[in-house]
């Protein structure tokens, strides 16, 4: 039985198998690649998305990007979570 | 296959290059489901595309801009080939995706597709249980084989969706078919309803389910999305029969989508074929990209310029693209006709009598989707 996985600070978020992250260069975006789904990633998403890599923890990652855009970390967090939640839920990211 | 595509891609991508290709490598399969999506007419072997028109097919699709590909049929492990098509499709960045009825495969094999880059892994049941799934798909012992099969695709780590096609013989069971999908650790499972085209259209007398059906397997879905919430992904396709606007076609017809049957006939979708009165350019005869930009079949309903009153004045006529085509024909014998599923057809409460009808016509006996069968209609 699978369950419901609850994005926290602790949590390292990956892509799982069968989830990839692509330049589409027609349309000049990138998309992660799902089964029978495409999700096109702003610039932020991106930056999010292109450190799940079950390397570093929701805090780290959220500590980096305050660092490279100069930005609140508490605000990064909720972003990050909620953003990451969301993708979970979906099921195209594990952690 | 024996799958009906939601075809729920996203919106807002610019068109002109088509997003996904739906690869029908074969119309040979063990199963003979009574809602195929196939054409009645199904090829043979003989006539189908060898694995180098197929190599170039892949190749020349993702040239054009698509990133998904879907290996379909007929059941698409029956070619020997699909290792090395799946090989192509990872070297020229295809996203690959298996439609499978899961019967013909054992872990070897699967492992083997695996290694040679599959992505995902679409298992279809009939039922949630032996004797419906082995009846329905005209296939005794179906359902252990699929139930084996799922559990190869688990071992494998891949990722898997179930699809359940559900109709008025099969209804009953869709809480069960959810509690399958959970047993299985299918991260996604697609429940679609049979729509009024090809096989299904043929069916339709014993697959129509009535309008109580309809409204209690929404209700279903709804309670099971809230609690399962994370836990498994739920697509829901809703039938338009018994609804006021139709569903949209596709993201646009010859928009976003497009289908090589195993002749190599170039279609805007899936069932395209049921609308005789297009024509259909073949690969390799064409290019890939002279087929998509001027072939008459993908020009005749792309956008919004062939559209009649009322669509072309409608502030739907971007969203559902006038609904689907091929329901259109079927039913009023005009594809350019308003999807007579839209309440502003003319022909709308002629489908709806119709689905009325179909719903309480009594004999649950199906026609199983056969080659010969489909000789015998067409000659009818
Ligand atoms: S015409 Fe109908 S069957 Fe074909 S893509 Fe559009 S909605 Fe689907
Ligand atoms: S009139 Fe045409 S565009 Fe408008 S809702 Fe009906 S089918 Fe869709």
């Amino acid at each position: 039985m699978t369950e419901r996985i609850e994005i926290t600070e602790t949590s390292v978020p990956a892509l799982p198998r069968g989830v990839k992250l692509r330049f589409d260069k027609q349309r000049d975006q990138w998309v992660l690649l799902a089964p029978e789904r495409l999700f096109v990633l702003d610039s932020i998403a991106l930056e999010i998305v292109k450190r799940c890599k079950g390397e570093a923890n929701i805090d780290e990652i959220a500590d980096d990007l305050a660092t490279s855009f100069s930005a609140p970390k508490d605000v990064v967090m909720k972003d990050v979570i909620a953003l990451l939640q969301d993708l979970t839920d979906k099921r195209i990211l594990t952690a | 296959m024996t799958s009906q595509p939601s075809g729920s891609e996203p919106s807002g991508t610019p068109p002109g290059f088509p997003l996904a290709i739906l690869a029908e490598l074969t119309h040979r399969c063990p199963l003979q489901c009574p809602y195929c999506s196939n054409p009645v007419a199904l090829e043979a072997a003989s006539a189908e595309l060898d694995t180098d028109t197929w190599l170039r097919a892949i190749e020349e699709v993702a040239e054009l801009g698509a990133l998904q590909i879907h290996f379909s049929g007929g059941e698409p492990t029956s070619r020997k080939d699909l290792e090395t098509l799946i090989r192509k499709a990872n070297e020229v960045g295809l996203y690959s995706n298996l439609i499978t009825a899961g019967v013909l495969v054992g872990e070897d094999r699967l492992s083997s597709l695996a290694d040679a880059g599959l992505d995902h892994v679409q298992l279809s049941f009939q039922d949630s249980e032996a004797a419906g799934c082995d009846r329905i798909g005209g296939f005794k012992g179906g359902f252990e084989k699929k139930l084996e099969f799922a559990k190869s695709v688990n071992a494998l780590d891949l990722p898997l969706t179930a699809n359940m096609v559900v109709h008025r013989q099969n209804l009953a069971n869709l809480e069960t078919m959810l509690e399958l999908a959970v047993e299985l650790t299918a991260r996604r499972v697609e429940i679609a309803h049979v729509q009024y085209y090809g096989w299904a259209y043929v069916n339709r007398a014993a697959l129509m389910p009535t309008r109580a059906q309809l409204e209690r397997a929404t209700e279903i879905v709804e309670e099971a999305r809230e609690r399962l919430k994370g836990i498994l992904v739920i697509d829901y396709v809703v039938p338009d029969y018994y609804a006021k606007r139709p569903k949209s076609c596709m993201g646009g017809w010859g928009q976003q989508f497009l289908n090589i049957s195993p002749a190599g006939k170039v279609l805007p979708c899936h069932a395209a074929e049921s609308i005789t009165s297009l024509s259909f350019d073949r690969f390799p005869d064409k290019s890939l990209r002279e087929i998509w930009e001027t072939s008459d079949a993908f020009l005749a309903y792309r956008g919004t310029d062939w559209m009649p009153e009322p669509c072309r004045s409608c502030d739907r006529r971007e969203i559902d693209w006038g609904g689907c085509r091929c329901q259109a024909f079927a039913i009023t014998g005009a594809a350019d006709n308003v999807d007579p599923a839209c309440a502003l057809s003319p022909e709308h409460e002629l489908l709806q009598a119709l689905a009325q009808e179909d719903s309480h016509a009594g004999s649950d006996d199906f026609l199983y989707r056969t080659r010969r069968t489909g000789l015998e209609l067409q000659d009818a």
